[in-house]
This record gives C-alpha cells, sequence and structure tokens, in this order.
C-alpha cells in the first residue's frame, strides 16, 4: 500500500516520460528559428551555409551606418506610441462602458472591438483601406495610426476589462458617497487601481503595433514602418544585415515581455496574457 | 451607482469610434462586393451580384479557397498535437517551472511573425542552413528542393507561429479543471490513462476548439508566409484578394472574396462558441 501510493505520488509529478521529451522537442522546434536567426546575424558568409564562418560584427556595423533602416525604426516608434495612445484612450472608456453600463447593441459592440484580433489581418487592412480611400485620406503614417490603434482596441479593452473585475466597487462607492465627483473618483481611485492593467496593455500594444505587418502592408503610404522595410529587402535579396536588426528587435521584444509579465503576475498571479486569449476564445464567458 | 453622465461619457466615444472604424468599413467591404470596374478602371457603383456570380463559376478560385482550408487544416492539427501534450505536462507535471515554461512558450508569441517567417525561409531554402548541414553531414547530395516554395513550408512556419497561439486556451481549460476531480478519478482505482480520456479531455475540450479556431482562422487568411515562402504551390484565397487590390485592379471582386471570408471566419468563431459552451461543465 505504501510502496503504490508513494509510486502514484511520483506519477504524478513527473509524468511519463514521453511528455517530458514531447515538451523539448516542441521548445526545440519553437526556438530553432529565433536561435539560428541571432547566430547567423554573427556570420560573415550570409544568411545559410552549414557551419556558420567567420564570426563577424561586421553585419551590425552595416546596419548602423543603415540610413533607411533608422528612419523606419523612428517611423515605427512614432506609429506605436500613437497607435497605443488611441487604443488606450478608446479602449479604457470601452471596458468601463462593456462593466458598467448598459446600451443597445452591446453585445455586436463587443464583438466588433474584439473582432481584429481574431481576424486576419488582410481583412481588417483592405476593409480599413477602402474606407480610407472612400473618405479621400492619403495613405501614411496616420493611416497605419489609426489601423494599429483600432485593431488593438481589442488588446487595452480585455486587459483593463479583466482589471475591473478584481476591483473593489466599495472603493469607488465611498469615494462618491463622500463628496468626491465622478471625474475625481476616476482619477484618484478607479485609474490608481487599474494602473498595473493599463501599462501591461500599453507594453503589449506597443510590441506588438512596432512587429505589426498584415495591417499596415495595406495602409502603407511614402515612409515605411520597420516591418514593412524589412518586408522590401527581403523581396530583393538577403543579407544577415536583416538578422542583425531582427535580433535587436527580439531583444526589445524579450524586454517587453518579460516587464509585462512580471507586471501581469503581481496584478493577481493569473497567467499573463490569459484575459485576450479567453476573451477571443470564449472560454471566460 | 454610476450616473447616466458618466455611462455616456465612457460609451459614446467607444462606440463611435468603433462605428467608423471597425463597422463602417466592413460595411463598405460589403458595398464594394455589389459594384464593379468599368472597362477604364473605375468603380462602377452599380448594384449585383457578378462578383458572387464570378466566384462560383470561376475554378481557380474555389481550388485555392480549398487549399488555403487544407492548408489551414494541417496547420490545426499539428498545432494541436505539439500544444496539447505540451499545455497537459506544464500543467499537470512541470512542478515548480511551470512559471517559466509558460514564459517560454508565450515569449516567440511575441516575437515578430515576419522576422520568424523569414528565419525559417533561411533555414529552408536551396543553400539554407537545413540543406547544407544534410551536405555537410553527407546525408544528402543536392539540395532537397520541396523543402522552400513548398505548401510544406507554409504549413511548418504557420505550425510554428501558432502552435503558441493553440497551447494558450487548452492551458487555460487545464488549468480551470479542479484538482480534486483528477484525485477522486485515482483514488477510484482508475488508471492514468482512464483519468485522462474520462475526466481531463472532455474537461478541456472548450480550450481545444478555442485553440482549433485561432489555429484555423489565423492561418486560412495568411497571405504572408505563402507570399514569402509558398511558391506558386502554396498560393492561398488572400494572396488571389492582395493581387486584387494591386496589380489586377478588381477592387469588388476582392472585396467580394474577403466578405466571404469574414462570413466564413465569422461562422467558425459562432460554431466554436457554441460547441465549447455545450461542453463547458460550469
Amino acid at each position: 500500500m505504501e510502496l503504490l501510493v508513494s509510486g502514484n505520488r511520483r506519477e504524478a509529478t513527473k509524468g511519463p516520460r514521453w511528455l517530458l521529451a514531447h515538451a523539448v522537442a516542441v521548445f526545440a522546434f519553437l526556438y530553432l528559428p529565433i536561435a539560428v536567426l541571432i547566430l547567423y546575424s554573427f556570420n560573415g558568409e550570409g544568411v545559410g551555409g552549414f557551419p556558420p564562418r567567420h564570426l563577424t560584427f561586421d553585419w551590425y556595423r552595416v546596419l548602423f551606418s543603415d540610413g533607411p533602416i533608422w528612419d523606419s525604426v523612428w517611423n515605427s516608434l512614432h506609429v506605436a506610441f500613437a497607435a497605443m495612445v488611441i487604443s488606450l484612450a478608446i479602449g479604457v472608456p470601452a471596458a468601463l462602458a462593456l462593466d458598467r453600463a448598459q446600451f443597445p447593441g452591446k453585445a455586436l459592440f463587443r464583438r466588433l472591438v474584439l473582432l481584429p484580433l481574431i481576424l486576419p489581418g488582410v481583412i481588417t487592412g483592405l476593409s480599413l483601406l477602402m474606407l480610407f480611400n472612400a473618405a479621400a485620406i492619403k495613405l501614411s503614417l496616420l493611416t497605419i495610426v489609426l489601423g494599429h490603434g483600432t485593431a488593438l482596441i481589442s488588446v487595452a479593452t480585455t486587459e483593463v476589462f479583466a482589471g475591473l473585475q478584481k476591483l473593489d466597487r466599495a472603493q469607488e462607492e465611498a469615494s462618491l458617497d463622500l463628496g468626491a465627483n465622478y471625474w475625481q473618483t476616476f482619477w484618484r481611485v478607479t485609474m490608481p487601481n487599474l494602473k498595473l492593467s493599463i501599462i501591461g496593455a500599453a507594453l503589449l500594444i506597443f510590441t506588438l503595433s512596432m512587429d505589426e505587418i498584415a495591417v499596415s502592408f495595406f495602409l502603407i503610404g511614402r515612409d515605411n514602418t520597420l516591418p514593412l522595410e524589412i518586408w522590401g529587402r527581403l523581396r530583393r535579396g538577403i543579407t544577415p544585415e536583416i538578422n542583425a536588426v531582427s535580433t535587436i528587435i527580439f531583444v526589445f521584444s524579450l524586454v517587453a515581455i518579460v516587464v509585462w509579465y512580471r507586471l501581469r503576475m503581481r496584478d493577481g498571479g493569473t497567467e499573463a496574457g490569459m484575459e485576450v486569449v479567453e476573451a477571443v476564445g470564449g472560454t471566460a464567458s | 451607482m454610476f450616473s447616466r453622465a458618466y455611462k455616456t461619457a465612457v460609451t459614446l466615444p467607444p462606440l463611435v469610434w468603433v462605428a467608423a472604424f471597425l463597422l463602417s468599413p466592413y460595411l463598405l467591404m460589403l458595398c464594394y462586393s455589389f459594384w464593379s470596374v468599368s472597362a477604364v478602371q473605375v468603380i462602377v457603383h452599380h448594384w449585383s451580384l457578378d462578383n458572387y456570380r464570378e466566384l462560383l463559376r470561376v475554378g481557380v478560385y474555389w481550388q485555392t479557397l480549398f487549399r488555403s482550408m487544407w492548408i489551414a487544416a494541417r496547420v490545426t492539427i499539428f498545432s494541436l498535437l505539439l500544444g496539447y501534450p505540451l499545455a497537459y505536462f506544464l500543467s499537470f507535471h512541470a512542478g515548480k517551472r511551470k512559471d517559466l515554461f509558460y514564459q517560454l512558450v508565450i515569449i516567440p508569441l511575441w516575437v515578430s511573425y515576419l522576422v520568424r517567417a523569414y528565419a525559417w525561409k533561411t533555414i529552408l531554402g536551396s543553400d539554407g542552413v537545413l540543406n547544407t548541414l544534410l551536405q555537410y553531414v553527407h546525408l544528402t547530395q543536392h539540395p532537397l528542393e520541396f523543402l522552400l516554395y513548398s505548401p510544406f513550408a507554409v504549413v511548418l512556419t504557420l505550425t510554428h507561429i501558432y502552435t503558441p497561439f493553440t497551447f494558450l486556451p487548452i492551458y487555460a481549460a487545464l488549468e480551470h479543471i479542479p484538482r480534486n476531480l483528477v484525485e477522486a478519478s485515482h483514488d477510484l482505482g482508475a488508471t492514468p490513462g482512464q483519468t485522462f480520456w474520462k475526466i481531463v479531455f472532455p474537461l478541456s475540450i472548450p480550450g481545444v476548439l478555442a485553440g482549433a479556431t485561432f489555429a484555423f482562422v489565423l492561418s486560412l487568411g495568411d497571405f504572408l508566409a505563402p507570399l514569402l515562402l509558398g511558391g506558386p504551390s502554396g498560393i492561398m484565397i488572400s494572396n488571389i484578394v492582395v493581387s486584387l487590390f494591386g496589380a489586377a485592379y478588381n477592387w469588388p471582386l476582392g472585396a467580394a472574396i474577403s466578405f466571404c471570408m469574414l462570413l466564413l471566419v465569422g461562422s467558425l468563431i459562432f460554431l466554436s462558441e457554441r460547441l465549447e459552451r455545450k461542453w463547458s461543465f460550469s
């Protein structure tokens, strides 16, 4: 009996060996391209070829003196920042509305807000292209900002909505009872409570916008964002310079993700990112 | 407790924005799909079903749609095969390292799609990393040509991209399973296999459905991986739409295809939500 119990317990903690092997294999599959990408950014002989030869920092040197790339990085940073402001400015009130107000078309509204997360980028991008075309708005970085800002409202709304579920309504009630008006209550009670959700959403939106290509593809004017600049170069022939710039983006994304993850864990300890996934997957409701 | 003014203030701006930049573009797309293009390439605002008739008539649209669905189906199956056991391992057997493993799964999720597709291109090319490695160890004499510019390359890349997407809802579903149910099953003498198939798996079905929907819908509409890695035999339905909006200049026909995709995607999401609700135990 003793033996049986301990045997069971061991099984419950370690599990069959093939599960572990499978997990290792999946991680290898997920990280292989990233490892290759980084490794070949130091390869003197080009993007392919085994084994890598003549390890060098030359491609980073080429990259740092490459004007168009840095222009596009600058454009992407602008776009990501502006998109973040728009998504939060619309997404935070939208979360409050979904949490606290009843209005006709609420279910449709919720679906529409979440749609760009699950809809292929080609549909979102092209439908916005038709809108800007009909409104005679010239394509530029501004149209990309509007596209990203709109598509990423979903992220702000889901993150903040999840934050609202954890918020203690009594605090807001107390503030109102003690004579603060709604505006004061919003800024002094509601917002500080949502701080972590909002910072988390902001980081996520910024990173997603920096990397976005499917929607930008259709809304691009004369100035490129970084992913579109890379895309243009991929079609012309490739050098490890692309690997070098990708490695740098990877490092920055990694930092953003880890910071975001820590924030989410501090804010209630649920698995980071689950809100977005559950809202879209419908498993939350 | 919230006044009418408060509710209006938080409701109105998002409603207006969503109506302007989400609802109206989709409606405009629907309108476009009934219009046509004149011989001198001007959009004619004359309403008809001609574009939809064209779609039914011309075989290449159907073939491409079916090929896209077949690619998306393979991506979905492979993502589930990779994602489910991983999620199960993390949820039930990872112990203290669960948190670390979870982060390791979501990191690739937020690494640029384009960068990852590009990395696969440098791996699979005829003078890419894999082919030169195989020749280096004398497993092959000549580059394997089917690796790049083929549906295989598209399926592989999209599986890589959507495996974490599939993993997340499955993991969420597994995490929600009350552990005492599993313990009870063990205590009552069920083997680990029986416990899995009779308790764990049925309770995780909503997550599987959500993950499968993600993978299928997003890979169905992908156009960048086919452009970058697919070659002529890997063309997908969105590539046709892109060319109709570009060089081929037939926005109305492109809008008709897009709207059909929107309907297809919408009904898949609807169906999957229905099924999820049916299978959820709460």
